[in-house]
């Protein structure tokens, strides 16, 4: 497990995508912070980390989109799957890694909020932190759904575009089901939604039923990856 | 060693492989011959446990690969037959991804020189594998297969796309490796077999047609004699009297190759050397017989004499039980 996960990160910065990623990351979030706190005269990173998790939308692909999709198609997978390992120890292998340059990237990014207690600002360190924690949790969440789009095709871009998709329709299912009056169809569609579960976060509150939530997105989603890698062994 | 056992693979209505079975002892090099497509790869996948088979067995030194796969694997070096490399990764850093991947316990460097020596990689071990040849990411790929020293090694089709002295070369390799390992190797070229291995197992249409040492394919195969000759005369005279000696089956003009001379294409009975008749036959008419070459037969023709002796077998079997129900 240790061997895939050393390549998978090691290949990110082989190549031009984990600079980019990281890059791209820090320059927007900075961009975004800079406009939702400092020019709006707040230390609230609410809206800040709203706008992030469109950002998420748009870059977490980049970080997911090869990793089994160029494994099929250059099939490299056959290493992989004639290696005494198990399947599940790939998959949980190559999602730590996306996930290492993930939260990696988010942690450095949250040097920005020195700033506030540089123009002697009185952020709450609290709220801070546990909207970190969930932003995090979110991430881990979507970097999973994007290594299972990953695992359904062989072609990048199309594992980019409907990882992207996928994402960012977690995130208007939120606004969609305002405009909802069939109850039971807006309570399905605030459960699925990501942000629903995220507020409790901005608040301060450590949202133990929102860790689970999340914790189980990101399980069941490497889950499927398993079976959908399993499946083509037989068809 | 590796036992496999009524290996059947089905897409939809479509057989990969039919009923596949054969052993290959320990020690053993075993040639898999067959035409492309013709469920060579298939079987070697499902061996390895890349593929699931829709039914059958497959045991590597007594490990079920379906049911250990993780033992089983540990057991088999595999080189696919598009080699499974990182084409952005060095030699070094790929051979370390490997070693760690199988959970290799030699010692790294120790066991790492040893493969790329002899592989004959170490003058690249430090380039990136996007840059290599052919030849080399080929023997880069045999190498990643001999990382952890496993006793079995499969190889699928490994001189494909190689020029003939690397062809040569890996073939001299294979042979050694085979002083210390069970080999499977999986070729549609029949002289490669004939060259390397101890034992031949033909397959056609995913069905297998032969499983025999390797000097019986050879006299199956050469069973009907076809040569070349190129004589300086006449040429339908010459024609006319090839055809009348004794042996000959089969005899055509197939053209000029030389200006004066002609080549005739004759096939003549496995039990009679027409060669010296033909020659002294043609000296007395003073007609020069100036070339003689045998003409190999192709894999298809090595199939047709295969599937043709088997349904023979198989017809004599029968007859002989009506005869006893008789």
């Amino acid at each position: 497990m240790l061997a895939v996960y050393k390549k998978e990160l090691r290949s990110y910065f082989v190549g031009p995508i984990g600079y980019i990623y990281v890059a791209l990351y820090l320059l927007v979030s900075s961009l975004i912070f800079t406009y939702t706190t400092l020019y709006a005269g707040t230390c609230s990173v609410t809206t800040y980390y709203t706008f992030i998790l469109y950002l998420f939308a748009i870059l977490i692909p980049l970080l997911t989109m090869r990793m089994l999709s160029e494994e099929k198609k250059s099939r490299t997978e056959q290493i992989l799957l004639t290696a005494p390992v198990s399947l599940t120890s790939v998959v949980t292998a190559k999602f730590l890694a996306a996930f290492t340059l993930f939260a990696g990237t988010l942690l450095v990014s949250c040097l920005h909020f020195i700033t506030f207690f540089a123009l002697d600002g009185t952020p709450n360190v609290a709220i801070m932190v546990s909207t970190t924690f969930g932003i995090i949790l979110i991430g881990a969440a979507f970097v999973a759904i994007g290594i299972f789009v990953s695992a359904c095709t062989e072609n990048q871009l199309v594992a980019a575009l409907v990882t992207i998709v996928a994402i960012a329709s977690t995130l208007v299912l939120n606004v969609l089901s305002g405009y909802v009056t069939f109850t039971p169809l807006r309570v399905v569609m605030r459960w699925l939604s990501v942000f629903d579960r995220f507020y409790a976060f901005t608040y301060g509150y450590f949202d133990f039923v929102a860790l689970l939530y999340y914790v189980s997105i990101t399980v069941i989603f490497l889950f499927l990856t398993v079976r959908v890698l399993e499946k083509r062994r037989w068809e | 060693m590796i036992e496999i056992r009524g290996i059947t693979k089905r897409y939809g209505d479509k057989y990969a492989a039919k009923n596949v079975t054969f052993t290959v002892n320990a020690g053993e090099i075993m040639g898999f011959l067959g035409p492309n497509g013709a469920g060579k790869s298939t079987t070697m996948n499902i061996l390895t446990g890349y593929l699931s088979a829709t039914s059958g067995t497959a045991r590597i030194d007594g490990i079920d690969i379906l049911q250990d796969p993780i033992a089983a694997k540990a057991k088999i070096g595999f080189l696919p037959e598009q080699p499974p490399l990182y084409p952005d990764l060095t030699v070094k850093e790929y051979l370390n991804f490997v070693y760690d991947l199988k959970k290799c316990k030699l010692d790294r460097k120790k066991h790492l020189e040893e493969i790329c020596r002899v592989v004959e990689i170490s003058d690249v071990y430090n380039r990136v594998i996007r840059n290599l040849s052919k030849g080399y990411r080929q023997r880069v790929g045999i190498a990643q297969a001999l990382v952890g020293n496993p006793p079995v090694l499969i190889f699928d089709e490994p001189t494909v796309g190689l020029d003939p002295k690397q062809i040569i070369d890996i073939r001299n390799l294979i042979k050694d490796l085979g002083k210390e390992h069970t080999v499977i190797l999986s070729t549609h070229i029949l002289p490669e077999v004939q060259a390397i291995c101890d034992r031949i197992v033909v397959i056609n249409k995913g069905e297998i047609v032969a499983d025999e040492k390797t000097e019986n394919i050879a006299r199956a195969v050469e069973g009907k004699r076809r040569m070349t000759y190129n004589v300086c005369g006449p040429k339908d005279e010459v024609l006319k009297l090839i055809r009348s000696i004794p042996g000959v089956t089969y005899a055509e003009i197939i053209g000029n190759r030389e200006l004066d001379s002609t080549a005739f294409l004759v096939e003549s009975d496995d039990k009679i050397d027409i060669r010296k008749p033909l020659f002294f036959a043609l000296a007395d008419k003073r007609w020069p017989l100036i070339g003689m070459d045998v003409m190999g037969m192709d894999l298809e023709d090595v199939f047709l004499a295969l599937v043709d002796q088997k349904n023979r077998k198989e017809e004599a079997r029968k007859g002989g039980r009506k005869g006893e129900k008789k």
